[in-house]
């Protein structure tokens, strides 16, 4: 088996000039960070206003996460300990803000003001001590804790990671529940070695009718994936903690990403014929961004 | 870096209890135009700390912006244009913020600010 880049060095020196060009000229791995980003908007469940929002994308990287978040039209603020992944943000001109810090240090921000936050494939690194000053439980603590204070109440976070185990699933799940989320993990396509993804859903503040848990693709009335031989129950689609390997929730879905253009005309006709202010149709609505940099 | 952001960002070295707003020490700002969405403008207001961004415009020297903000300007587009333009336009590209209780500078380059902590402030 191939060794982990987390057990090869720390990220900021793993993440170094020549990885950071790798990582956004392989067209797989666009894709790939494309489609995890999809869904874990997906699964942040933002109120369907056709309003911007303010989210978080906690350890950014390259921005190919942050692209996703722009290509629907929210802003974002994004943070990387990486120096060398955050200048090839830079010069992609990503939309988002972008800054150098370590959350595991916890996250320099003020109270309840983000709509949401996001994390593509990051924070399985916190569970490393590459430095006797880190302890992995204090980083943990550390994040979830400022995670969860920067939140607005109610919003959710949505963290897909890369465990190495199920130690480090409960590890992680569990430092989020201590300091007062609730959630769960949904595992996308559990019994697919390469497929299997794993989507930590957390929510901010008491639960409240919000806090349904996430639902499984085509539900809001969009056409796209009602053929799908999905086998949804709403209930499953979270897991709790407590036994959350037990029931994990089984998904299936087709290949296909993004909703297209012209389910996104039709919803903003919808919204304008709502009267919620949405920005233009242009040759750029809906466009697939290209796989190349 | 632009006003929003800096307007969400707070010292967090240990012990710090009054870390904001960070002191904007600037070099260099950009202009950079951006699609104007007043719902989105309407949304965040909430969320900000008005006086912080006011200080923060004036201490770029950019327009003044009101002291109070009245609800039914933020339905008067003209006033949401300027909102907008010191909000999402303005980029903070060379310089630094410094932390107002313990003067901790982290220094802003390329347009990124460095909020990395050393072992001892953690
Ligand atoms: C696999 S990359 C994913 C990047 C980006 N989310 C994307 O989808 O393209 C993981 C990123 O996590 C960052 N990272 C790892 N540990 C971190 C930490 N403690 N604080 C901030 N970022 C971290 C790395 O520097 C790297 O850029």
């Amino acid at each position: 088996m191939a060794t982990r880049p987390e057990q090869l060095a720390p990220p900021e020196v793993f993440y170094n000039d020549t990885e950071a060009r790798k990582y956004t000229t392989s067209s797989r791995m666009v894709e790939i960070q494309a489609n995890l980003t999809e869904r874990a908007l997906e699964l942040l469940n933002l109120p369907e206003d056709g309003e911007p929002k303010l989210l978080l994308d906690l350890g950014c990287g390259s921005g190919l996460s942050g692209e996703s978040l722009t290509e629907c039209g929210h802003h974002w603020l994004g943070m990387d300990i990486s120096e060398a992944m955050l200048d090839v943000a830079c010069e992609r001109e990503v939309e988002g803000d972008v800054m150098l810090s370590d959350i595991g240090q916890g996250l320099p921000l003020r109270t309840g003001v983000f709509d949401g936050a996001i994390s593509i494939s990051a924070i399985q690194w916190l569970c490393n001590a590459d430095k006797t000053a880190n302890d992995p439980r204090q980083r943990l603590k550390a994040f979830f804790q400022t995670l969860y204070r920067s939140l607005a109440r109610g919003a959710r976070a949505v963290l897909q990671f890369y465990p190495d185990g199920p130690k480090q699933v409960e590890m992680i799940s569990s430092a989020a529940m201590r300091v007062g989320f609730s959630g769960g993990l949904v595992v996308d396509f559990p019994h697919s070695t390469r497929a299997k993804k794993y989507f930590l859903v957390l929510m901010a503040g008491p639960p409240s009718v919000n806090s349904t848990l996430p639902k499984a693709k085509g539900v809001d009335g969009g056409s796209e994936s009602n053929e799908d031989d999905v086998s949804e129950d709403d209930e499953g689609a979270t897991v709790e903690f407590a036994d959350r390997q037990r029931h994990a929730k089984r998904r299936r879905k087709d290949g296909k990403r993004g909703k297209g253009r012209s389910w996104i005309l039709n919803k903003k006709r919808q919204q304008r014929e709502k009267g919620v202010e949405v920005p233009a149709d242009t040759k750029y609505t809906g466009r697939k961004r290209k796989a190349r940099f | 870096m632009r006003l929003l952001t800096h307007n969400m960002l707070a010292c967090n070295i240990k012990g710090v209890t009054k870390g904001y707003p960070l002191k904007i020490e600037a070099t260099k700002t950009e202009e950079k135009e951006t699609d104007f969405n007043a719902g989105f403008l309407r949304h965040i207001y909430p969320k900000l700390d008005w006086k912080a961004l006011r200080e923060a415009a004036a201490s770029l020297g950019l327009e003044e912006l009101p002291e109070q903000v009245e609800p039914s300007q933020l339905e008067d587009e003209d006033f949401l244009r300027r909102f907008h333009h010191v909000l999402l336009e303005i980029h903070l590209e060379e310089g630094a913020l410094v932390c107002p209780e313990t003067g901790r500078r982290f220094p802003v380059s390329k347009g990124i600010p460095n909020m990395l902590l050393n072992e001892d402030e953690v």
